[in-house]
């Protein structure tokens, strides 16, 4: 909707971006009360059910709580991008993708079933991406972008997986379910698996260390959205999931080990780091890190009133730094600048600005009076209730007041080199106090942090008090918030905690100077390297596998197939079978010696092809004897003329290749190749071998019982040709047609490119077309076609039929195309090939077409013994015509392909 | 007599015929015309189909020829389920290729018709010699197509594709040899009632014909390491021939479904579910392989192509996780991954061609026409693409997570899953930053190629927006696939009141 309002400017974008936000508010506000009552509001719809997915929203007090931070914040942060994005920005992309992300993230914190959770966690990361990629001509933003998607969708893979994980120990995804249940899933062996899984879902998303890195480089994204996405909401996901399932995960041994140490390095880490940033908004990124690692120390300590603190700093840290963002960006948009070595003494050119991000940064530093202090002391008094790290549980709050004092000195940074600290230097702009407007949302985030510090009880003590309760799974501890608990431990941790920071902060020359010794590095840019040196040797690798080669891909081929056969094979222990075996003669010995002769051979001289395709042609005259050998005449005839075929069209073809093959394999190629072939030679004959031994039961006897009653021929394969098994032909004819066109496609492409004949190729003979030759073939011409006519006229009872007699038209007519020549040939026999295949292809389906006016079945055939007067009676049937349509294919096929590469020869040989 | 069961397969068969015949061959705009009106009737007929699948599995008897000494095609809800899968992509492929790139070489369209035609015939055979032909119809169209437009690039992926392709044609002979030979028929239904019934020695023999229709299937459903010919091909084919062949891996799947589940499946006696232990293997390398290959592609193309070979391994996985039971889910992700890749073949080749310089690595060049439009065709089919929410992606993985339910399958499954999303996840959004962040807007006029018709539009649109509605529609999607599933396993020679029907009506026919 923005993005249709931005034509009336900025106003009008935001103003309808803030609709659904208010319109969610205005849903909320009314079932405060009840939901605070503890009342559970449900709205659920069927999705999946099979499968046990859902969807269904429920606002109980943990979600009451998040929602309403989500809108809440929403709303100031469209407030304030009005005024923060540059004057030629409409918004309307902005708010589009910032409505995206409240969506999504309103999705997380209501879900009812834990895949539905998942599904809106990972469009909280699409999201996030684009936005943090909003100005994406900055290649730190491409960079923080990528990198923030790669980090937190890792996680969410992960976390996907723990969730599975749960749902198939529970045997639900519905989060009620799942708590209820949570005996069943610390009991299970899988408790850890789901443990880690989850954890490194949450911890991604919630910038933890060591997957904190991410989130610096996120502020690459305008500051609206890093104080709403990249500070109050979104890196609080991983932390609303830790909440959502603390009835079901915390407790555990394991569970305080990752999760408190995992807080506590991530707070101490961030903290240091916050105070070595000179960017500002770098430095309020570490301490939102480090905020984090203390929220998320805090649920690892498994009590009930960490929890109830963790909760409350939740609340507290979302308001006081996203108001300190929101301040550093204007900050950032009345100077130009955030680098704190040059922004000095804005006190006096911004005093109202200056007072909101004092106390603010007062709230974070832990100072009596605001909110920050508040769970600071609840923090300090649960760390000092440690003791499960046995007798060195003393570090807890030792490392705590560490944190909370390095907190402090770089909030004092803030203030400090911001506000005060001399004279701005080499500012670009003037500064000067933010549009009346923009300074709204920081001053109401501001007066919350001071009533919910001075007034807690009265102002968050109920919403906290509904969250918790869900958090805890319904027993709520007791637990009192007041400004002043008297003068405890805690109180004294705070004030060591003020001091030290002070001095850390007054000692800070010496710190940066340490850093020096450190090489400085940007992670983002350590992490683009590792991609692209991953990348790098990933596709080395591949290429290493698949180097292009054909014969590599070949080899893996047959490779594969001697595995599939020879494991089975090894199984078998004997091949002969009792079938009778028919004695061998000497026609079979050596029709066998000269088949493998002229295979072996033609391995052998390959290099030469001319040589090689003579005796390739010797091994197809050969199998076409042993078919006539084995009465098996339809096949023989058919071999041979393919044979014919084929070999003359490959020597036409043999003009446009080098005579010679001029690249040699490797010997080691050689002897691998040579393996492989003899291997599967010889276990494709044991195959044969056996199956041939063995007794044989098919269906075939229906074929020749049948042929004459029910086909109407005595020729059994024909008639299973054209009759029994006629849809195979059908799709064979189809094959060879399209192989025709698309050889003709190719021929035409080489046409167009002109590529020239091989120098090295076999030339034609001078004589190019010898006259006793034309002559003959002339002649021939009719005979042949006469003779064709006959075989294709005696198919249905004797050897032959539509596909041989095809074939010897189409050998008649190539020695046409041999004795005479392309340009003589073309011009006095016009035939146009294409139609003549597809004609012959509409034969075939005409004819199988016919059978629906008998409302019979595609192809069902007819035959009949008409008595015709003068001739007698005689045999027709139907499948006579769906052969003559195989005929008319066959011939149409072998010419295309054969006059498109005379059509080329000719043409190249005019050049 | 029903004559549906054959319309996918006479349909394409008659318009790629007529295209070639006088009055059409020579008017492309008539061409293009047939072709939307026959796509669409093919939506329709296939949509019937599948409301008849539901009440009941339907045999075709080509010639009126009894099983299983004739050809049958089978209409069951895995087939209609396909056939429309077929004719949807089909629909985009042919509506994207209408403004330019049926113009590139002769006989476009009837050799788009020939390529329904066995993908068609294929999906409806009951027969596995007749499947044998089908795979050849497809095998040279593909190859044709392939090839359509020329270009070095085009004919040197083109001839290892029809190499690997015609060794895999000749081992398929083999198998059909040695299944033939043991079980005496060709019919699948008669096969699977057969096969239980097998001696110890020809179980050995079937045992062999069937690992090699696996590796025959699976070459052509691109499953490591038969999968050399698919990055090639599929990164030089013409864009709309590119997603149509978005099916072609699927052929193969299909296939091995037929084969392992409907025939060694269940009802197998010794040799149920005996590839099992060879699918495993195959299924998590291609997986692995192809994941890396999205990750380390240089190009956008490359990375589509990665995809397919990891949904390829994806849907094997399906039918041996869980003892098969994971079909429907496999079927769901068949749908989803078909669609999807299909809609990125096509915003890829529109995402190289309108930058001009650079068109397929990513660097930064000169901004795409229509960037902003692109830009978000290709968000969206990449979010699709890698498995997030909302598209159907997200559910098919995580219902697959999901099914995995014994320890030592997941081991395997979910590292595979989970970390091939990873890849895509890492390898998209470097393409999208690349592409479409990294723009410096040059001061002369682009130079790239034309901008998207509205047909082209459309056309990716379906295939994306079919990816929304099958996550909203999941529930009605899986249990039609769940149907389909069950009817694989039950073959109708099984299903002997059926068979009875067909027969009583053939020897009326007989007779009369």
């Amino acid at each position: 909707m923005p993005r249709l309002t931005e034509r009336w400017g900025r106003s009008a974008s935001a103003a309808a971006a803030a609709l659904l936000p208010a319109a969610v508010l205005a849903i909320l506000l009314p079932r405060v009360s009840a939901v605070l009552a503890g009342q559970v509001y449900r709205l659920e719809a069927n999705w999946i059910p099979s499968h046990g997915m859902n969807f269904g929203f429920q606002l109980d007090g943990l979600s009451l709580l998040f929602s309403t931070l989500i809108v809440g914040i929403g709303l100031l942060v469209i407030l304030y991008a009005r005024y923060y994005l540059p004057e030629r920005d409409k918004g309307g992309r902005f708010y589009a993708y910032l409505l995206f992300f409240m969506a999504a993230m309103l999705g997380v914190v209501l879900s009812t079933n834990l895949l539905q959770l998942w599904f809106f966690w990972e469009l909280t990361s699409v999201s996030s991406f684009l936005l943090i990629g909003y100005w994406h001509h900055r290649s730190d933003a491409r960079r923080g972008a990528r990198m923030a998607l790669t980090m937190t969708g890792a996680g969410g893979l992960a976390l996907l997986g723990g969730f599975v994980l749960i749902g198939q120990t529970v045997g639900s995804y519905d989060i009620g379910q799942v708590l209820s249940n949570g005996h069943l899933i610390q009991s299970s062996g899988r408790y850890h698996a789901i443990l880690i899984l989850v954890l490194l879902g949450a911890f991604t998303k919630s910038a933890q260390f060591p997957f904190h890195f991410w989130l610096p480089h996120a502020m690459a994204a305008p500051t609206p959205v890093s104080a709403y996405l990249h500070s109050a909401t979104m890196v609080k996901a991983g932390l609303f999931l830790l909440a959502r399932l603390y009835p079901i995960l915390a407790g555990t041994a394991s569970w305080f080990l990752i999760v408190s140490i995992t807080g506590m390095l991530t707070m101490l880490i961030g903290a240091y780091q916050a105070l070595l940033k000179h960017d500002l908004k770098g430095l309020l990124a570490y301490s939102t890190i480090s905020h984090l690692g203390l929220i998320t120390l805090l649920f690892g300590m498994g009590s009930a009133l960490a929890a109830v603190a963790a909760v409350f700093h939740i609340i507290n840290h979302a308001t006081f730094k996203a108001s300190l963002f929101m301040a550093a960006g204007i900050i950032d948009h009345e100077t130009g600048s955030r680098d704190m070595r040059k922004l000095n003494g804005l006190w006096k050119h911004m005093p109202i600005t200056a007072t909101l991000a004092m106390v603010a940064a007062a709230a974070m530093a832990g100072v009596p009076l605001l909110n920050g202090f508040l769970s600071k002391e609840m923090f300090f008094a649960e760390t000092l209730d440690q003791s499960t790290l046995g007798s060195i549980s003393w570090m807890i709050p030792v490392f705590a007041t560490i944190g909370a004092a390095f907190s402090v000195a770089y909030s004092l940074r803030f203030i400090h080199d911001v506000f005060f600290n001399g004279e701005p230097v080499n500012l670009p702009r003037k500064p000067h106090e933010p549009p009346r407007y923009m300074r709204v949302p920081v001053e109401i985030l501001v007066a919350l942090c001071l009533i919910i510090g001075i007034l807690p009880e009265y102002t968050a003590g109920k919403v906290l008090a509904g969250a918790s309760t869900v958090v805890l799974g319904g027993q709520l501890p007791t637990y009192h918030l007041h400004i002043w608990h008297g003068l405890n431990t805690p109180f004294v941790m705070s004030v060591i905690a003020m001091f030290a920071g002070g001095a850390i902060y007054y000692g800070r020359g010496r710190i940066f100077k340490l850093q020096t010794f450190f090489p400085a590095r940007d992670e983002s840019r350590l992490f683009d390297d590792a991609m692209r040196k991953g990348q790098h040797f990933f596709r080395t690798l591949l290429d290493h596998f698949d180097n292009g080669s054909m014969q590599r891909a070949v080899f893996w081929l047959l490779f594969v197939a001697l595995v599939f056969m020879m494991v089975p094979l090894m199984e078998l222990d004997m091949t002969i079978g009792l079938r009778p075996q028919i004695p061998v003669d000497f026609v079979m010995i050596s029709g066998a010696t000269l088949l493998c002769v002229s295979s072996v051979a033609t391995v052998i001289w390959h290099h030469q092809r001319l040589l090689a395709i003579l005796l390739l042609s010797v091994v197809g005259l050969v199998v076409a004897i042993v078919f006539a050998l084995f009465s098996a005449p339809d096949l023989a005839l058919t071999q041979l003329s393919v044979e014919v075929v084929t070999i003359v069209l490959l020597l036409l073809s043999l003009h446009f290749l080098p005579k010679r093959i001029r690249n040699f394999s490797s010997p080691t190629i050689i002897i691998r190749d040579a393996s492989l072939a003899v291997l599967i030679g010889g276990v494709v004959g044991t195959i044969t071998f056996a199956l041939l031994t063995q007794p044989f039961d098919t269906i075939s006897g229906f074929f020749t019982e049948n042929a004459k009653s029910l086909g109407g021929g005595t020729n059994v394969v024909n008639v299973i040709l054209v009759d029994f098994r006629g849809f195979d032909t059908y799709g064979e004819i189809s094959v060879l047609a399209i192989a025709a066109i698309g050889i003709t496609a190719l021929i035409d492409g080489i046409h167009q490119a002109k590529i020239p004949s091989d120098p090295n190729a076999l030339g034609w003979a001078i004589d190019k077309h010898p006259m006793m030759l034309s002559v003959i073939s002339q002649a021939m011409l009719p005979l042949a076609i006469v003779v064709s006519v006959y075989i294709f006229l005696r198919g249905h009872n004797l050897p032959g039929g539509g596909f041989i007699a095809g074939l010897i038209t189409a050998i008649a007519m190539i020695q046409q195309y041999v004795a005479q020549g392309y340009t003589w040939l073309a011009a006095r026999m016009p035939l146009n090939y294409p139609s003549m295949v597809a004609g012959g292809l509409l034969t075939a389906a005409m004819t199988g077409l016919g059978a629906f006016l008998w409302r019979q079945p595609f192809l069902k055939s007819w035959h009949g013994h008409p008595h015709l007067p003068l001739i007698g009676e005689i045999e027709l049937a139907s499948a006579m015509v769906f052969d003559l349509g195989v005929y008319l294919t066959v011939v149409g096929a072998c010419m295309m392909i054969l006059s498109r590469l005379g059509r080329l020869s000719s043409s190249s040989e005019a050049r | 007599m029903n004559h549906l069961p054959i319309v996918p397969i006479l349909l394409p068969s008659l318009a790629g015929t007529l295209m070639l015949l006088p009055p059409l061959s020579k008017r492309l705009w008539l061409q293009r015309w047939i072709t939307g009106f026959g796509l669409l009737a093919l939506v329709v007929v296939a949509g019937a189909l599948m409301v008849l699948a539901q009440q009941q599995i339907r045999i075709y008897a080509l010639g009126g020829w009894q099983p299983p000494f004739g050809i049958v095609l089978v209409v069951d809800r895995m087939t209609a389920l396909l056939l429309m899968t077929t004719a949807i992509l089909a629909s985009c492929a042919g509506l994207y290729s209408a403004e330019n790139e049926d113009r590139q070489g002769p006989f476009f369209y009837s050799l788009f018709w020939f390529q329904i035609m066995g993908i068609n015939g294929a999906f409806l055979t009951g027969d596995l010699f007749n499947l044998f032909v089908f795979f050849e119809v497809l095998l040279i169209s593909s190859y044709a197509l392939l090839i359509h437009g020329g270009g070095k690039e085009k004919t040197k992926a083109g001839f290892q594709y029809v190499s690997l392709n015609l060794i895999g044609s000749a081992l398929f002979l083999v198998a059909l040899g040695t299944l033939y030979g043991t079980v005496g028929s060709l019919n699948m239904a008669d096969l699977a009632a057969k096969v239980r019934f097998l001696t110890p020695e020809e179980q050995i023999l079937a045992k062999v014909g069937g690992l090699l229709l696996l590796l025959v299937f699976s070459l052509k459903a691109a499953l490591l390491p038969l999968h050399f010919w698919l990055p090639k091909a599929y990164g030089a084919a013409s864009a709309s021939v590119a997603a149509l062949f978005a099916i072609l891996t699927k052929v193969g799947f299909y296939a091995i479904c037929r084969v392992f589940s409907g025939i060694f499946g269940d009802n197998g006696g010794d040799l149920a579910h005996f590839a099992a232990p060879w699918i495993w293997p195959l299924a998590i390398a291609t997986i692995a392989v192809g994941s890396v290959g999205i990750y380390a592609a240089a190009s956008l193309r490359m990375a589509t192509a990665n995809v397919v070979i990891v949904s390829a391994g994806t849907l094997l996985l399906t039918l041996v996780v869980n003892d098969g039971q994971s079909l429907p889910i496999g079927l769901f992700y068949l749908l989803h991954s078909t669609a999807v890749t299909g809609a990125l073949f096509l915003v890829a080749d529109q995402m190289g061609t309108q930058r001009g310089a650079a068109p397929n690595q990513h660097v930064g060049t000169a901004p795409e026409k229509q960037s902003a439009l692109l830009g978000w065709l290709f968000l969206t089919a990449s979010v699709a693409a890698v498995g997030l929410p909302p598209l159907s992606g997200f559910v098919g993985k995580a219902l697959l997570l999901q099914s995995t339910t014994r320890f030592i399958e997941q081991v395997w499954v979910w590292p595979a899953l989970l970390i091939s999303s990873f890849a895509s996840l890492v390898a998209f959004s470097r393409a999208g930053t690349a592409y479409f962040w990294n723009a410096t807007p040059s001061p002369s006029p682009p130079v790239g190629g034309d901008k998207l018709r509205l047909t082209q539009i459309v056309a990716i649109s379906i295939l994306l927006a079919s990816t929304a509605l099958m996550a909203v529609y999941a529930d009605r999607i899986l249990t039609y696939s769940q149907g389909a599933a069950e009817d694989l396993r039950r073959h109708p020679l099984t299903d002997s009141a059926n068979l009875t029907e067909e027969r009583s009506g053939l020897n009326a026919a007989h007779e009369s």
